[in-house]
């Protein structure tokens, strides 16, 4: 049976910050981007629509590899790494 | 401010050997590492090609810790319900010294950051460098957590992403069309099963790469590289294609349809997934990769853009080792000038243009733009794969000459002007 993506990220350590390290430009989401492919390129498939019709992103499982920075045609997301010691520890990588 | 010699921003390959450079040479350096340890935030497909570095750092590799040496090389053409294996065993492969070993970045970034500290080095761990420090348009430093440090010159060596250097301006931004994502799974076997799955000695280690169904015409393909006792299974995938995929399938299930196809299934089998992980390739060559050096900086590895993909040989933590060891001899150089200004510091760019890091990436210089092609990735591993099933097939029916399966194959798939005009592209590379 194929494993979940939750369960994959299941797997890895996570040291989870307070403070989030993306922030979404909703507006921009909502007025510009037609594409939102944030929905589909992040490997964590962390990029999904609220019920009020906003992109969130649950940062907490982010595995830092900045596609979806790459990906995103409109500017609209505010991505830095981690702060120091939290983050994604890879144990193996 | 308190100063220090040289600053590296990021403990992984690049980072490190320049800071072991440096600090053999008695230099006062700093190894600024965002993770918890070296190698946290680091990962690799992935294979280290050893040839060309053995000579930089030799007393290193003897006690490296290395997974398996990569003696046997496969290629697998994945059309529509047949693939076809291409497999090099190579007796020279498997005779020491290896020219390329498996690597887990974790165990092998922590070993050479623990090299680095025995040489007098400083690597700080969970420390995130926050900017670089500018004045009139050199660096002078780094602030990290709100301290400000400063040093005669900086070592940017902050990975793919580059969003320090961007940030003050070192080199442009990221363009999908130059990076790929790879993602994978770690699956731990049991040694013996993994040498039986890849006809392995003792200790031998396979490169397993897919072309084609694999990531559904997209640039890109699937890889398995054999470690001690765990296989790495993952995806690489050009990101203008994935953002442009019209099915926009979510990413990570190339992937599970990858573990999940007739071939692959039995490789894996029985294993158990320990770790998931992903990181961006920057592949656009060096016809876009930034400018080395300036003043009181350089920039190494990842950052630099020495990364190459040549679809069966996949590069760059050699190159990363290699630039670190040139940046520190120019800084060991400029130091002994007292100037560290862009002329003094061009040290670098000149030793990196004499070496194979910017030979084979100025040899590879028409790649990126040819493998985009996304024939290369359908069209041609499912022509393989058809023309290969059709010569194996016996059917109910008389069979034809071996001669006219074949010309008819390479008649209908081959000679055309599409790929006659690609073969004439592929001179280039």
């Amino acid at each position: 049976m194929t494993m979940s993506i939750e369960a994959k990220l299941g797997l890895d350590v996570f040291k989870i910050d307070k403070e989030r390290h993306i922030t979404i430009d909703t507006e921009k989401c909502r007025t510009v981007c037609t594409t939102k492919a944030c929905l589909w390129v992040c490997p964590a498939n962390l990029y999904e629509i609220d019920d009020q019709g906003n992109n969130t992103v649950n940062f907490e499982g982010c595995l830092e590899c900045g596609t979806c920075l790459i990906c995103c045609d409109h500017r609209a997301l505010d991505w830095h790494y981690p702060r120091g010691e939290y983050g994604v520890q890879y144990r193996m990588g | 401010m308190e100063k220090v010699d040289c600053i590296i921003v990021g403990g992984g390959l690049a980072g490190l050997s320049a800071a072991y450079g440096l600090a053999s040479e008695g230099l006062e350096v700093m190894v600024s590492e965002r993770g918890d340890y070296s190698g946290a935030k680091n990962v690799t497909g992935g294979r280290l090609y050893v040839s060309p570095i053995r000579q930089i750092y030799p007393e290193l590799w003897e006690t490296a810790p290395f997974e398996r040496p990569v003696v046997r090389e496969l290629v697998t053409l994945m059309g529509d319900g047949a693939h076809t294996t291409i497999e090099l065993a190579s007796e020279r492969f498997a005779t020491p010294p290896h020219q390329s070993y498996t690597v887990l970045r974790a165990r092998f970034d922590q070993w050479l950051a623990d090299q680095v500290m025995e040489k007098g080095g400083m690597v700080i761990t969970k420390n995130r460098v926050d900017d670089l420090l500018l004045e009139d348009g050199r660096v002078i430093g780094i602030r990290a957590g709100g301290d400000d440090i400063g040093a005669d010159v900086t070592i940017v060596a902050e990975g793919v992403l580059g969003l320090l250097a961007t940030k003050a301006g070192l080199r442009e931004g990221l363009r999908p069309e130059d990076h790929a994502v790879g993602f994978k799974e770690i699956i731990e076997l049991p040694e013996g099963v993994i040498q039986d799955r890849w006809h392995l000695n003792d200790g031998e280690g396979a490169a397993h790469l897919f072309m084609g169904s694999v990531t559904r015409g997209m640039l890109g393909g699937g890889f398995i590289y054999t470690n001690k006792d765990s296989l790495c299974v993952g995806i690489v995938v050009g990101m203008e294609h994935l953002r442009k995929d019209a099915e926009q399938m979510n990413s990570y299930k190339l992937l599970d349809a990858f573990k999940e196809m007739p071939m692959i299934k039995p490789l894996v089998d029985g294993g158990t997934t320990v770790e998931y992980a992903a990181h961006a390739i920057y592949e656009g060559g060096i016809a876009k990769s930034p400018r080395l050096s300036g003043d009181g900086y350089l920039l190494v590895g990842d950052t630099a853009g020495l990364s190459l993909n040549a679809l069966v040989t996949v590069r760059g933590m050699d190159f990363a080792i290699a630039s670190g060891y040139h940046a520190a001899r120019a800084v060991v150089g400029a130091r002994t000038r007292g100037d560290f200004s862009a002329a003094s510091l061009a040290q670098y760019d000149q030793a990196l243009k004499s070496s194979f890091v910017l030979q084979d990436l100025e040899t590879a210089r028409e790649i990126p733009h040819t493998i985009e092609n996304p024939r290369l990735f359908s069209h041609y591993p499912q022509a393989v794969s058809r023309l290969m099933e059709q010569v194996f097939t016996i059917g109910p029916g008389p069979s034809k000459k071996l001669s006219s399966t074949v010309i008819g194959g390479v008649r209908k798939d081959f000679l055309n002007v599409a790929t006659v005009k690609e073969l004439l592209g592929m001179r280039k590379i």
